[in-house]
């Protein structure tokens, strides 16, 4: 299983990139449709959003590939 | 302490902690359910300023706001205390509630109502994302070892029940502001829309009363009395890879696939009633609130059951079913209000109006939209409006290629289909029982003490707030992008639940801890 995850570790490092240029793409097109004030933010405030969630997803891939969690703490001191 | 004693006591501290945290949830519901009628009275469409700011309302506080929220008096809770930090969280949230109740129209004082209403929701964001990290925490660091999925599950019951409330005070408010209807509507949309605001300071009152009597949670307490509560909650709960990595999992392996099969069963599917299925205002409510109803004793028995088996499976198992058979549920609820199958009552048909309404977004203010309205009856019960539509150009090249057409509106399904519809809602309300009564216990028990507030507060509120705050307004987004397909909007829901399940699966320990006082 730690195996399965390491390897599972690219494709979470993969998907936050993935999803944010897929949502920035969505948004362009869908603004161009309806230019309006409204249109904009509403987008805006969505890739403002998840940026920083894919950012966090690329992390936990990146802990997943270095093995982080292989063995999870049983207890508060290994936190 | 006595064993009746102690359990007076978690009683106690499960009554004040769920009756805060309801009435938090019934203050941030209403004015999403009320957003029609505050849109009217404080955003006027005409003004794009005030249409801008509508939408920072909207979205600022439900989906920005509370993960800071979260961070914030997180903070304040591992630094001062779950007592006094959820107590102040009730008193902004209840404060601001109020005053939204006391704000003048745009009418009245112009452009300073639009941003003292966005002012105030901002609080009202801020507020809710420090209040549930407390309230789970305080309970579950009174719970018995062995109980702590049931006895938090009871906090697990107040967000659904708070919108339960949310609903049945507006609905109460709607109708018996006059003897008949259409001016009680009147009223309600006049100014009757402040009494649901109002009622909170009452309630609000209570529950500051009950929580000033409870104590400081014994673990926190202890804590404190030993001089080891966490100088800097935020560096070591996010700067600390041992500690962010934990927070990581909790969000993209929970928290994340229960925010959209939360929001989904309970949001969503309003929404889904409301404007793709088209039953009328009071329907779509009432359907809501049995479905609610019925299944809210569901949280206590997951939240309980995952003391046994473990909170892992349960959860991840509502959210594998959810996922699967969503699509399903959602097009039976669409075939169930179709007018397909039905037998007219010909002789029953009654014209109830016409209008002509300038096509959106055109330029020019010369074509339109006429609209004939009929009330149409079936043999089964059911009453639905038929409104015919023809599109009127000015231009004859235009005109020629332009097709009329039919929908229906404002449907009163309905006895047998009304209670397959509170049936097809109780399974996706049972689904979100699953996901969420566990959860607290889960939270709680992956992080410690000194750091748990700020740590499990996060991770809540981005899977719950962003992931499933955001569900309704993109799958809606969805919808209007995919027109052929009106289950499109699923595909977010299922896409990110599917991530969350495999993620969970794989990750997370089923392990239930026995010590969450280190």
């Amino acid at each position: 299983m730690n195996q399965v995850k390491k390897w599972l570790g690219i494709v979470w490092i993969l998907l936050g990139p993935f999803a944010i240029l897929y949502l920035i793409k969505t948004a362009a097109g869908e603004i161009g449709k309806s230019p309006d004030t409204n249109t904009i933010i509403q987008w805006a405030v969505f890739v403002i959003i998840f940026l920083p969630i894919a950012i966090g997803m690329v992390i936990f891939g990146y802990y997943s590939l270095k093995g982080e969690y292989d063995h999870l703490p049983v207890n508060s001191k290994e936190i | 302490m006595t064993q009746v004693s102690a359990s007076k006591t978690i009683w106690q501290v499960i009554a004040a902690s769920s009756v805060g945290t309801l009435i938090e949830w019934y203050d941030f519901y209403i004015f999403g359910s009320l957003a029609t009628v505050i849109a009217d009275q404080f955003f006027p469409k005409e003004n794009p300023t005030a249409a801008l700011l509508s939408t920072l309302a909207t979205f600022a506080a439900g989906f920005i706001v509370r993960p800071f929220g979260a961070l914030v008096f997180g903070r304040l809770g591992d630094l001062i205390g779950r007592k006094y930090t959820f107590l102040l969280t009730l008193i902004l949230m209840g404060g601001s509630t109020f005053a939204i109740g006391l704000v003048p129209g745009y009418a009245t004082i112009g452009f300073a109502a639009p941003l003292l209403v966005l002012l105030l929701r901002l609080v009202q964001g801020l507020a809710l994302g420090g209040e549930y990290g407390g309230a789970a925490t305080y309970v579950a660091e009174h719970a018995p070892v062995n109980r702590r999925g049931y006895y938090t599950s009871w906090i697990q019951t107040t967000a659904t029940l708070g919108l339960f409330f949310s609903l049945g005070v507006i609905l109460i408010t709607r109708h018996f502001l006059a003897p008949d209807l259409e001016t009680s509507i009147k009223r309600f949309n006049d100014w009757g829309w402040r009494i649901p605001f109002w009622v909170s300071i009452l309630l609000v009152g209570v529950s500051i009363y009950i929580r000033l009597r409870m104590n400081e949670s014994p673990l926190f307490a202890q804590l404190k009395s030993e001089g080891k509560v966490s100088k800097n909650p935020l560096k070591e709960s996010f700067g600390h890879k041992a500690n962010l990595k934990m927070v990581l999992l909790a969000l993209f392996g929970a928290t994340m696939g229960q925010g959209v099969v939360w929001y989904t069963g309970q949001f969503y599917a309003q929404s889904f009633l409301e404007n793709v299925c088209r039953i009328n205002f009071d329907q779509s409510r009432t359907i809501l609130i049995w479905g609610i109803l019925f299944a809210t004793p569901f949280f206590v028995v997951f939240g309980g059951w995952s003391d046994k088996i473990g909170r892992k499976w349960i959860m991840l198992i509502g959210m594998l079913v959810a996922i699967c058979s969503y699509q399903f549920i959602f097009k039976q609820m669409l075939t169930l209000t179709q007018p397909t199958g039905k037998t007219e009552l010909t002789d029953h048909r009654k014209f109830i109006g016409e209008k002509t309404e300038l096509i959106p977004k055109q330029k020019t203010t010369t074509d339109s939209v006429h609209k004939s309205i009929w009330e149409v009856h079936y043999s089964d019960g059911a009453v639905f409006h038929e409104v015919k539509v023809d599109s009127l150009f000015k231009d004859p090249a235009r005109a020629a290629v332009t097709k009329q057409f039919t929908y229906y509106d404002e449907k009163k399904v309905d006895t047998w289909t009304y209670r397959k519809l509170i049936g097809w809602v109780f399974v996706l309300i049972l689904y979100v029982t699953m996901v969420y009564g566990p959860i607290a216990a889960f939270l709680v028990e992956l992080f410690p003490t000194r750091i748990r507030y700020t740590s499990m507060s996060l991770p809540y509120h981005i899977g719950n707030g962003v992931f499933g705050g955001l569900t309704p307004f993109i799958a809606t987004l969805l919808t209007t992008i995919h027109l052929s397909d009106k289950l499109s909007g699923l595909w977010y829901t299922i896409i990110i639940g599917a991530v969350c399940f495999i993620i969970g699966a794989i990750y997370i320990s089923n392990r239930i801890d026995p010590d969450v006082n280190d």
